[in-house]
Order: C-alpha cells, then structure tokens, then sequence
C-alpha cells in the first residue's frame, strides 16, 4: 500500500491510560463525537481485572468501509500512562503519531524516527486550571480529547452537544469538562499543523445506527422475549448483561397502575443456584435466564444435564471470557464452545446460538426463548467479552409489535380436559418434542420431573428398554433443532474452491480479511454458522469447499471439533486458523494466515474468480 | 418395572373432605423404602394433613433433591406435579418456581445429607429469601442410599453400623434456621403423627419458609444400640414442649386450653396456629429466647420438639420485598411484559 500524504476516515487511535481515572469518559466522548458526525467508528477496551491503578487501553477505529475488527495495527498513539510507555511507543506503526503528557519529556524512551511525537503539557495545563488532585487526574484525560479534537479536525460543537447531554442535570460539569477540551485543542492549534494528515471528515454513514454494546443488547432481547424471571451470580464480563435487564425492566416493566414489578430478579448464591432457579422457573412456566462465563458454565453442568434430561426449558447467556481456570477475566476468547454444547456428564448436547454483534444478541436473546420453550431444553447463547462489553455500531434494533411468542407445547386447562390421560415424554407428533404441563392448572396434567431414568409416560425406571425410548427420543428432537436454530450466513459466489468457516465475533475480522485477500486476487467463500447441532446447509457448505479454513478464538479450535464430531467433513479438509491471546481477533491475522497457508496452492484458489 | 402405581380403590364409606376427596386421592406411587423407614410415616402424615386441609392436589409443588428422603415426593399426592432435582439443589428450584408462581403450595422434602451436607448453601440461602414453601428435612444422621456413612447431622459419639464412632459435631438445621432468621422452625419424629400433621398443615399455610426438622430413624442404617438416631434413643430423648394446633380460616377454635397457655398466631389468609406450650418458661415467639432454650436443651442431649418458633410477621416473603404483582409471572399477559416497537424507539435514543 502506498503511504498516502492524507487518510480521512481510516485510521486508529489507542489511548493507553490508568484504570479508574476516567479515562473511559474521554474515549466514550471521542467514539461517539465520530460517531454522530456520521463516521463509522468502533471501540474496544482492554482493561485490567481490577477496579484503579493498572495499566487500561482503549482503541477506536475510524473506518468509512464501516470495518469494525481490529486491524492490527495502530496510527496514533495516545501514551497518558508511564508504566506502558516503552510498549506503547513500540507498537505504533511507522509513519504513525504518538501523543504524550510532555509535562515530563521524556527523550530516552521516544527513540523513534518513523513516528512523529507531539507532545503536550496535559498535567501542567490541568494543574494549573483545576482544583483537587481527582478533578485534576480526570480533567487530564478529557483534555486529551481536546488535543485529538485540533488534531483530526473533530467538531468541538458536537463534543459540547455530547457533554451537555451527559451532563444534564449538572451544567457546572458540562462547563468544567469543556474549559479541559478547549485546553487540549488551543494548545494543540497553536504548537502543530492541525489537522494531521490523518483526519475526520462528516459523512453520513451512521444514520439508522446505534452504538452498542452485546451485553445490553442481549438484555434488551430478554425483556421483549417477555422473561420475567432473572437469576444470577456476579461474573465478569456478564455481569453488565443483569445490570441491563435490571435497569431495563425497572423502566418498562413496573405496573404503571400499581407500581409492583412485573419481573423477579434474584442475585443467586452461585452459579449452581441461579441455573436451579431458572430451571424451576422455566419449569413453572415463567420465561427465565441467567447470564455467566466459563467458569460459571462450569457449574452449573450437573443443572444443565437435568434441564436436558427432564426437558426443561433454560436461557443462558454464557460471555465468553479467557481460559482456562479463572484464566484472564477482562480478555476475549470463544474458549466455551464445546463445554457449552456439550455440559453435563452423560449423554447430553445442547442448543447454541452464536450471535456475532450486538444487533445479533437483541434478535438471538428473543429467539433462544422461543427455542427453549419449543424444543423444551437449555439454550445457551454464546457471546464473547469483545461483543459484550464493546460499543459496536450496529443497525437499529427493530421490534414487530405483531411477535407472538412460541411458548411450544404446552396444554392447558382445555386441553387437559379433553384428554383421557397425560403422559409427558410421548412423541405424538414424531418430532422428538412432548408435551408439557404446569402446575395449578388440572389435576390430570400432574407428572414427575426427574433426572433419573424414566419411562416415556414420566414414570420412574431402571429397565433397559423403557430408558432408551427416552434417549432416543431425545435424538430425534435434537435433528428438530437442527431445523429451528438459526441458518448459517454466507458470502461469496458458493463457487470458490477455498473458503472460510467462522463464528461470533470472528466476523467483522473475516469481511475485513475477505475483501483485502479477494483485492489480492483471493477469492474465498464464506460462512458464519449462527447455531448449534449445524444443519444440512452447514453439511452442504463443507461438502462443497476443497480447503475450508476454520477461523476461532481459542487454542484447541473448538469449532473445528464440533464440525468433526457433528458433521460428515473430512477432518483433512478443515485447516485451523487460531487466534487466542486474549485480545480480539484483528483482519490481518486472517489474512496473514491463509496467505501463508496457501502457499504453492495459491493459483489454484485465484483462479476461481467470485 | 420399579415404578409402583398404587391401585386406586376407594371404599365408598370413606370420609371426604371439602373438596369431597378421600384420603386415597391424596396417596402417591407405592413405597419403595425399607419396610418400616421413618420416611414413609412422614409421607402419611403429609397425606393426613394435606387431605385435613382440603388442599387442591393440583395447587401443591413437591419439590426434593437427591437420597431415600427425596424419592417421598413421588409417595404423596399423585395430582400435583413433583420434581425431583439435584442432590443439595432442590432450595433453587423451589425459588425459581416460587418466583414463576406464587399462588401455589410448595413442599420441599429433603434429607440431612441433601440439606447439610451438599445443600447446605442453598438451604441458607432459601431460609434468607424467605420463599414461602414448607421444608421438611426428614433426618436419619445417615445415608442410607449409599449403606451408612455418617451424615452431618450425626451426633459426637453416635455409633455407625459398621462401628465407627463419628467425632465431628453436628449441624443443628432448627438451630441454624433460628440463626438465619426464619419465622417458622419446627422439630418432630416420624413417630409422632399427631404433633406432626397439624404442624405441617400450619407450616404449608405459613407465608414465608417454614423448616420442620423431623427425626426420622433409618431402620436399615441407623437403628441399632449406640446410634443416637435409632428409635428407641429418639423416643427415650424427645421432648414436646410447644404443640401446635392448626385452625383453618373460618373455622371456630374449639380446643379447650387453659389460660395463658395457648398463643394463637394469625396466618395471612385469616388461618391461625394455636401454640400451646408444654414447659412454663419458653416463649417461642421470641426468636432469642427459643433459640437459647433449644440450645440448651441440645446441650443435654435432648430433642426440643414441636412449634419451637413461630414468628406472625411476613414483611420479608419474598413476593413482598420484590413487590411482584399479586398476578403470579407466569400468568402475566405477553402484552404486559413487551414493550413494543415505540417504546423500542425511546430506548435506542441513547445509543445515538
């Protein structure tokens, strides 16, 4: 790529700072200024399992392609924490900025020709502006906002607009926050030619969007998939999924008449309990879930296998985090895929949703309760840190007020009426699906829910025979599920002889690489599987493809063993490209790594045109 | 086949309850405990009282975990819908529900490894989100499903089968109930029916967790000389000193009770529990005072039994501290709970 003099829109800026010094203010100020002056822009944070005092970085991308991966490298540099320094400076790209606090120059660790260093006296400015140590370290970081403002040509005005809305009800602080951005943007203009050549320009591509994060999307979805029963144990980094419910429904769920609540939230023992509690809810009838990580699936498998079991409906919301063990609380990784499908000892599996953005988790949270209550069984909804936690831009969330939830098969008082005798675990309909009654409803609809072996008519037993009409049962309701779960999303012409298999939050790092491999000459076809058991279209997409790369974030490429183990693909079709430090999967690494691969196959691939 | 289904005849001289059921209506699958298990007295008086109450069979939730005592759940009330859970979990599942739906009776049956052992956690924790449920815990000192190891409400000295003599102290579920703040804690003896039966009539009317320990000698187990739970050292060492008389709504107290000896307490539906108690000194309406009492009755080696606390107030049911709607969860309209499309808009406002 030839250095252009000027890139407008196409660029990205790392701020390193101190977790617990507002600096997540200062970078939520920049995103959405971007943002509102129609940029497409995206956000990530990678900040310490700690609440103040270690090292926390945040990066945006601008990007008027709407990219929304890491892109592996980084323009601009924003250095406000001197315990990183050395690091930071290393990883900006050459030709790129790099903005420190020159209140303490700092020569001997700023050994780089290829980057411009612009330094500005951010402490001393504030010092002398602010009062109080805290006000001074927090006015510090908005101030760099300011400098970034001069420097890309970002409207101050919107940066007001954003602050007086923030602000709302304390003006002194809109004031106070904006005297800090002006500091910044004065001091900026008058040492520097402003703007760099990497600088924002308006465009009006953000229109009919919302920033976002998974975590709050999803929850979204859970109160207008009309659960009214929340159970959970504090985990990062699920626990802002319940914090969102919370404030959700204590907004649009509070009985305008009566005040009361129409939900029940319950802050569990453990994990074991908020699972028990989800079950006995879903059991009665109530829609109910729960929201952990890894190690909170962990415990609640021996729950997950009786849910299974006894066919009980479940919503979880598993924010996959690093592993293994407690593993790295704050970092992203999709490590829980096959202990998600898989929980419970015995012979059990489970439905997946893999949703790939937050536009995803608002339609996939709806949809996991229609399924669980279909298929009577857990559904875990796997998102990851980096869609959970991180602003995406995503299409607004729409809502058809026509939606009828599927509650499945449930008889009524009606039904159970009619009928001479109910017996729970019958296949009447031969789609592996019973039928399920409540309590308090009719005398005739009482049965035993168990996790020990039972008959087809809900009876306790140890015979051979009447326990594997059960099992079997179960398989064939699972090849039901197979055709409800979400459809795979596909690119490409379907023709090329190499593609790309992916999941969640893989996908905007896949598109990036896609489009730069095919400007290359490299035309790969793709598909996102969206659900687990994979249906026919996922076999077909394998069937179809000579080289399948199989792109995840975990060491032992969970996704690639749950295509061997639950489809008819070769296992020497599926070549892994494996992404798990812990920080989002960037586009260059997917295309470095088929590059790399394709090695003396290249011309073959190329000469597929799509 | 090991599922029992009880044959259902019903001589037609047997007497009916209000809802014009007999008593048979209220059994359940046959037993498949030893032949003379504490556990399958309890089931009767279960059976007896919720048949004494005119309960809906379909209005009960029976609610266990895992071990002897919680296969009983499947023994009593064959209309009403049973789960049995996980071992140590069935307090979750009983919250879960409970939240789905309030308007119904909720039963937990568990032992003492379900409960002190495994579930120790979850029993703690239901007693402090006070779900109203009645739980019983049907309590042996031993585990029976897996032939005689020492539970953890085996006494410092008790013998086991084998002759091993157990040297950690035990867990006292009444006195940890009172420690967690629960309003009705109760100790009985699968043996003692008549104390029993209205006890779990009142415990099932009670608005909030209501705990009867019952010892429940395991005749397999935990029956021989030097067991301090066999039946003949629980016989010698119980003794009643709170009876308690339960009084359905509308119906007149006819009891005769010397004055000053009988403390009726009212339950939210206009039920009442008429405490009488049997020693002068103990007041089991004081939290402090009984928990003082039983302890040192334990202390000696004796099982307090009866109403051992009972406190009227509900103001921390669950429900109640949740300000849910009198319409249970379940049962809300979908057209309540959704939002809908404009609604939707307002939210996306602030993510622009």
């Amino acid at each position: 790529m030839s250095a252009a003099p000027s890139r407008v829109n196409d660029f990205v800026i790392k701020i390193a700072t101190v977790n617990g010094t507002g600096s997540a203010s200062a970078n939520t100020l920049l995103m959405k200024s971007l943002f509102r002056s129609g940029i497409p822009v995206m956000g990530k944070n990678y900040f310490p399992s700690n609440i103040q005092g270690l090292p926390t970085w945040y990066e945006i991308r601008v990007s008027k392609d709407g990219y929304v991966a890491r892109s592996g490298k980084v323009d601009i540099m924003v250095c406000m924490n001197a315990e990183t320094y050395a690091r930071d400076v290393r990883d900006v790209a050459p030709g790129g900025y790099l903005i420190y606090d020159s209140t303490w120059p700092r020569p001997a660790l700023l050994k780089r020709d290829d980057v411009t260093v612009i330094g500005v006296p951010l402490a001393r400015m504030c010092n002398e502006s602010f009062k109080g140590v805290r006000t001074r370290i927090l006015m510090k970081n908005i101030c760099y906002a300011g400098v970034l403002a001069a420097l890309l040509d970002l409207d101050v005005a919107r940066i007001r607009e954003l602050l007086a809305e923030t602000y709302a009800k304390k003006p002194a602080l809109v004031e106070s926050n904006m005297q800090a951005i002006q500091l910044g943007y004065d001091y900026a203009k008058a040492n520097f030619a402003c703007p760099l050549p990497l600088r924002v320009e308006k465009m009006d591509k953000t229109g009919g969007h919302i920033m976002i994060d998974g975590n709050t999307a999803a929850a979204l979805g859970c109160v207008y998939a009309g659960a009214t029963v929340a159970a959970w144990y504090p985990i990062t980094p699920s626990t802002s999924l319940m914090d969102a419910f919370k404030s959700f429904a204590d907004k649009l769920r509070i009985d305008p008449e009566t005040g009361r609540a129409n939900f029940a939230f319950i802050q569990a023992e453990d994990e074991l309990a908020a699972i028990g509690m989800v079950i006995g809810a879903n059991w009665n009838g109530a829609r109910s879930f729960t929201a952990t990580s890894g190690p909170g699936v962990s415990l609640m498998s021996e729950f997950l296998g009786l849910a299974y079991y006894a066919e009980v409906p479940a919503v979880l919301f598993d924010v996959q985090r690093v592993g293994p063990s407690t593993g790295m609380p704050t970092r992203t990784q999709q490590c829980d895929l096959i202990s998600a499908a898989y929980a419970s000892h015995g012979d059990t599996k489970h439905v997946c949703l893999y949703p790939a953005n937050p536009e995803e988790c608002f339609y996939m949270a709806v949809q996991a309760f229609d399924l669980a209550e279909r298929l009577q069984t857990p559904v875990l909804v796997l998102l990851d840190l980096d869609i959970g936690m991180n602003d995406w831009m995503c299409r607004d969330l729409k809502w058809d007020d026509a939606w009828k939830p599927d509650r499945g098969k449930v008889l009524g008082r009606e039904d159970l009426e009619k009928i001479e005798k109910f017996y729970r675990y019958v296949d009447k309909d031969e789609d592996g699906i019973p039928y399920r009654t409540f309590p308090g409803v009719h005398p005739k609809g009482a049965y035993f829910t168990r996790g020990s072996g039972h008959t087809q008519l809900g009876t306790y037993t140890e015979d051979a025979a009447e326990y594997q009409i059960v099992l079997d049962r179960l398989v064939r309701k699972f090849a039901t599920a197979k055709r409800l779960v979400p459809e795979p999303v596909f690119e490409g012409g379907g023709k090329a002889q190499a593609a790309i298999v992916s999941l969640g939050s893989c996908d905007g790092a896949v598109r990036e690489a896609l489009d730069v491999l095919a400007a290359r000459g490299l035309h790969l076809d793709y598909m996102r599987v969206r659900g687990f058991p994979f249906g026919e279209e996922v076999e077909k997409f394998l069937a179809e493809h000579e080289i399948v790369y199989v792109v995840e974030q975990n060491r032992d490429a969970q996704l690639k063993s749950l295509l061997t183990l639950e489809t008819r693909i070769d296992k020497a079709r599926l070549r892994s490209l494996l992404h798990y430090s812990g920080l989002p999967v960037s586009s260059k690494f997917i295309v470095d790594g088929v590059m790399a691969d394709l090695g003396e196959g290249r011309r073959a691939v190329t000469g597929v045109a799509s | 086949m090991t599922y029992i289904p009880k044959p259902k005849i019903a001589h037609p001289s047997l007497p009916r309850n209000e809802l014009g059921l007999t008593r048979r209506d209220y059994e359940g699958a046959l037993s498949t405990l030893c032949a003379g298990c504490g556990h399958d007295s309890i089931t009767a008086a279960i059976i007896e009282a919720s048949w004494g109450i005119s309960l809906r069979p379909e209005n009960l939730v029976k609610l266990s975990g895992i071990g002897c005592s919680s296969k009983t759940t499947a023994y009593f009330v064959g209309g009403a819908h049973g789960f049995n859970s996980v071992h140590g979990r069935m307090p979750s599942i009983a919250m879960g529900a409970n939240a789905a739906n309030r308007d119904l009776y909720y039963i937990g049956i568990s032992g003492d490894g379900d409960s002190l052992s495994i579930g120790l956690g979850q029993f703690c924790h239901a007693i402090r989100r006070n779900v109203d449920m009645l739980y019983i815990i049907e309590n042996n000192g031993v585990y029976g499903l897996t032939k005689g190891q020492f539970s953890a409400s085996a006494d410092i000295g008790t013998k086991a089968k084998k002759g091993d003599v157990n040297q950690q102290p035990p867990i006292d579920p009444v006195l940890l109930a009172m420690n967690l703040g629960a309003g009705f804690v109760a100790r009985s003896f699968s043996g003692d029916k008549k104390q029993l039966v209205p006890l779990i009539q009142a415990g099932l009317e009670y608005p909030g967790f209501a705990l009867i320990d019952v010892l429940s000698p395991c005749v397999t187990f935990n029956d021989h000389d030097g067991s301090t739970k066999s039946y003949q050292y629980t016989r010698e060492h119980y003794e009643p000193v709170v009876e308690a008389d339960f009084v359905p709504f509308q119906r007149e107290i006819t009891t005769d009770y010397a004055a000053g000896e009988a403390v009726p307490v009212m339950l939210h539906d206009g039920s009442r529990v008429v405490l009488r108690k049997l020693a002068e000194a103990y007041d089991p309406t004081d939290a402090h005072a009984a928990y003082d009492y039983v302890q040192q009755h334990i202390a000696k080696g004796e099982y307090l039994t009866g109403l051992l606390h009972c406190r009227p107030t509900t103001d921390t049911e669950f429900h109640g501290l949740n300000r849910t709607p009198e319409q249970p969860l379940n049962q809300l309209p979908f057209g309540k709970l959704v939002p809908g499309a404009k609604a939707l808009e307002k939210v996306l406002a602030r993510y622009r």
